[in-house]
């Protein structure tokens, strides 16, 4: 059982990781346009931020 | 533009610009202010459309930003604080070959709703990642873990749950609250109350050495009714856009005349005796008499009627008349209340205000709900507590019942369903403004068309072409080429003619008239062409001496209508023809769409009164109606919708707008509103017959976490799966 003592903080370090990738995403407006995001991948122009400005 | 034709070289509009020229040198203007321009640009499909869009403007010297967003159909432009900038902007976009609207950033305050839609999407979020975790944690419990394990597990649980219970269910606490504080109930009072008893009695049961907590029931419930109403919250702004991007589409504005020349003007700055001018085409700003000139009015959207009036100097004139064939000046006259336009928007008023407060399905639900859940907790709680003196697990009971009993799927059954409807609605054409008008829609067993602009298409077709000679056919093909006036257009397009005249006038609100072989020529009004004018639209053709010759015209029914009235009545609808035109006219439209209950001559307070006695007599009514006159009447309905080419006036009071202006989505949404409030209904039942199998379980104290967590994923995956069907509906 003293596997748990590591493999526990390991999963929540993880998926912690995931959460606070989700969060940025969310602040940097990843959401807010998917149909366009769909398309400009098709497109051969360097887009780095979403925003625009 | 299909849908068909997305993809990267799309358009050959946009392949051809989007290999375009070089940067120009910025001019020196990044020092000076910034103003951010929001346009909507409805064209826009592609990869290839946004890279046009963004190059093309970008590349302006006054331009520092360009950013299309696909999704909603707008471009973001950062430019240099112009006062023209927007217009500029607009003709920049319209010459690459996007119609652009301005968009009043005021109405369209862009933080609100994006910020509340990135909120909840944040809450749900931390809900999915602390229910999976917790999840991890408590299959080890449910494997049977024991003692210190189960402890630890708990207690890790306890630590990754509370903060998440607390974080993602505050829009439920905050709702509840604000219920109880007015002394009701809603569906979000025993959802709060189910987290916090559930995460008050695990943290008690955890610190006893307990066996169940219920750290992750809590989080699921958080998480599965965040779906819905992250659900709910897209399908309503989507809707809220759609209605706002509509009332910022047509900004109404009249051209004054003052001593220092021409001036636009917000219709609110007209005064009692300002001059405006209006050009052919143009829609008439205020009611008045005519000053200067002499024109034809079209008067359909007003009235219903398609016979144009003529009109000269001294002529008393309405605002929202379509001024066709010459300039006229117009003096604006009794601005005040008794304006024709003021009064159809008192009655559009009064329409809203008398419309029934309509309960949706879900509020129905929630009523039944609420206090039932409730009342079987207490019932649980007392009659355990009472029977075995062990308070504890009494507290445990009520807990586990408020939780089963907890509305995962009542909470998703509706916006799901709602959701799909709406975007399957809106890849047909159709925007729905609000998603009660769905269930509305649902329930109609009349639907009331109007004639002119929505059973027709309101462009004139000539009716006699049989009865005319070759001769008389040509002259008039070959005068009405040299004119813009619809019935000129409708005559060019019916007769072909290559006819060389000389000497081609245009008398603006009379005709055109030329010479052929030393003859004068004339097309246009009947007085001027020295014949009698009758009760049907006409032009009239005189060639020297000879008789003249009269032309007729017809509204001509939009494609789909008799398709449609057959479709609405095979599924059991009455339908009905209530229109403003003379009888005749509606008689024979009426019959050609295949409608045999019509009405004529209707005032809009007459449509209005002939709504109120439907609606008196228990029929629930859709209205379809596209005029200024048709506006209140749109509002007075059970439900009601206008095709994209109405008025302003009318989109903004119908429920729904049919942007391809094809009369059969009536029937098609009319079909997918009937399938949606099924679905519903059906979800409502998955969930009342889960309840049914878990309730008794969690009264008796033998539902463990495990059984919640189960019966809870699988009503909510099974209502969400039902909901989904309305997107594949045939």
């Amino acid at each position: 059982m003293n596997i748990l003592a590591i493999l526990i903080p390991v999963s929540l370090v993880l998926g912690g990781i995931g959460l606070y990738a989700f969060f940025w995403s969310i602040k940097n407006s990843q959401y807010d346009d998917p149909k366009g995001n769909a398309e400009r991948i098709l497109s051969d122009r360097y887009d780095d931020s979403p925003e625009g400005d | 533009m299909s849908r068909e034709s997305a993809g990267m070289a799309a358009c050959p509009a946009c392949v051809a610009v989007s290999g375009s020229s070089p940067p120009a040198p910025k001019l020196d203007l990044a020092d000076g202010p910034m103003r951010r321009v929001e346009l909507s640009i409805p064209t826009v499909h592609c990869a290839a459309c946004i890279s046009a869009v963004e190059r093309s403007i970008g590349l302006r010297p006054d331009v520092f930003g360009v950013r299309v967003n696909l999704t909603r159909k707008r471009v973001s432009i950062t430019a240099a604080d112009l006062p023209d900038i927007e217009d500029a902007m607009i003709e920049a976009l319209e010459a690459l070959g996007y119609p652009a609207r301005p968009l009043d950033s005021a109405v369209l305050a862009k933080s609100s709703s994006e910020k509340a839609g990135r909120d909840l999407l944040a809450r749900l979020g931390v809900a999915g990642f602390a229910m999976m975790n917790v999840m991890l944690l408590s299959i080890s419990v449910w494997a049977g873990a024991d003692g210190y394990t189960r402890d630890m597990m708990h207690w890790i649980s306890a630590a990754i749950a509370l903060p998440a219970v607390a974080f993602s269910g505050y829009p439920f606490y905050k709702s509840a609250w604000g219920a109880l504080r007015r002394g009701r109930l809603n569906m979000d009072v025993p959802i709060s109350l189910a987290l916090v008893l559930a995460s008050g009695i695990s943290v008690y049961e955890t610190s006893q050495g307990g066996e169940h907590a219920y750290f992750d029931a809590a989080l699921s419930l958080t998480f599965f009714l965040l779906i819905g109403r992250y659900l709910d919250f897209r399908t309503r702004a989507t809707a809220r856009s759609a209605a706002s991007e509509l009332a910022a589409l047509e900004v109404q504005k009249a051209r004054r005349i003052t001593d220092d020349g021409e001036e636009t003007v917000p219709l609110d700055a007209l005064r009692e005796g300002d001059i405006l001018a209006v050009a052919p085409g143009e829609r008439l700003a205020a009611d008045g008499v005519v000053v200067w000139g002499d024109s034809e009015l079209d008067p359909s959207m007003l009235t219903g009627e398609t016979l144009p009036q003529a009109v000269g100097a001294g002529a008393m004139v309405r605002a929202g008349m379509l001024n066709i064939s010459g300039p006229i000046k117009i003096r604006a006259e009794g601005l005040g209340e008794e304006t024709l336009l003021k009064q159809i928007t008192r009655l559009v008023e009064t329409a809203e205000t008398s419309r029934n407060k309509y309960t949706s399905l879900a509020e129905k639900a929630a009523k039944i709900y609420a206090p039932l859940v409730h009342l079987l907790a207490l019932v649980a709680f007392l009659g355990w507590g009472f029977a075995t003196g062990d308070w504890r697990f009494a507290v445990n009971v009520a807990a586990a019942v408020l939780i089963i009993t907890c509305p995962c799927a009542l909470g998703l059954a509706v916006p799901a369903v709602l959701a799909a409807a709406s975007g399957r609605l809106f890849a047909q054409g159709v925007l729905l403004k609000d998603g009660v008008s769905l269930e509305r829609l649902a329930e109609i067993d009349t639907v009331v068309f109007d004639k002119t602009g929505t059973l027709t298409t309101g462009h004139p077709v000539l009716m006699n072409a049989d009865g005319l000679s070759g001769p008389d056919r040509k002259l008039a093909a070959a005068l009405a080429r040299h004119s813009a006036h619809p019935l000129s257009k409708a005559i060019a397009r019916a007769f072909p003619g290559d006819l060389e005249l000389e000497d081609v006038k245009e008398h603006p609100g009379f005709g055109t008239s030329a010479t052929l072989d030393g003859i004068e020529i004339r097309l246009g009004r009947a007085d001027w062409c020295g014949a009698e004018a009758g009760d049907q639209t006409a032009v009239w053709l005189k060639a020297g001496d000879a008789a003249p010759v009269a032309f007729y015209f017809q509204d001509q029914l939009r494609e789909s209508a008799a398709e449609a009235v057959a479709a609405l009545k095979a599924a059991g609808l009455e339908v009905k023809l209530l229109s403003g035109d003379v009888p005749a006219a509606a008689e024979a439209m009426a019959r050609a769409a295949g409608i045999s209950d019509w009405t004529a001559q209707a005032s809009p307070a007459e449509k209005v009164d002939a709504l109120s006695a439907l609606a008196k007599a228990g029929h629930k009514v859709l209205m379809v109606g596209d005029g200024l006159n048709d506006a209140a009447a749109l509002a007075a309905a059970h439900v009601s919708m206008s095709p994209a080419s109405a008025v302003d006036a009318s989109r903004s009071s119908a429920d729904m707008i049919i942007i391809n202006n094809d009369l059969m989505q009536v029937a098609k949404s009319h079909k997918i509103a009937v399938a949606s409030r099924r679905r519903i209904l059906e979800n409502f039942t998955v969930a009342a017959v889960y309840n049914m199998i878990s309730v008794p379980l969690a009264l008796a104290g033998i539902a463990t976490p495990l059984h919640a967590a189960l019966a809870m994923s699988t009503s909510s995956i099974v209502v969400s799966l039902n909901s989904m069907r309305i997107g594949r509906m045939k």
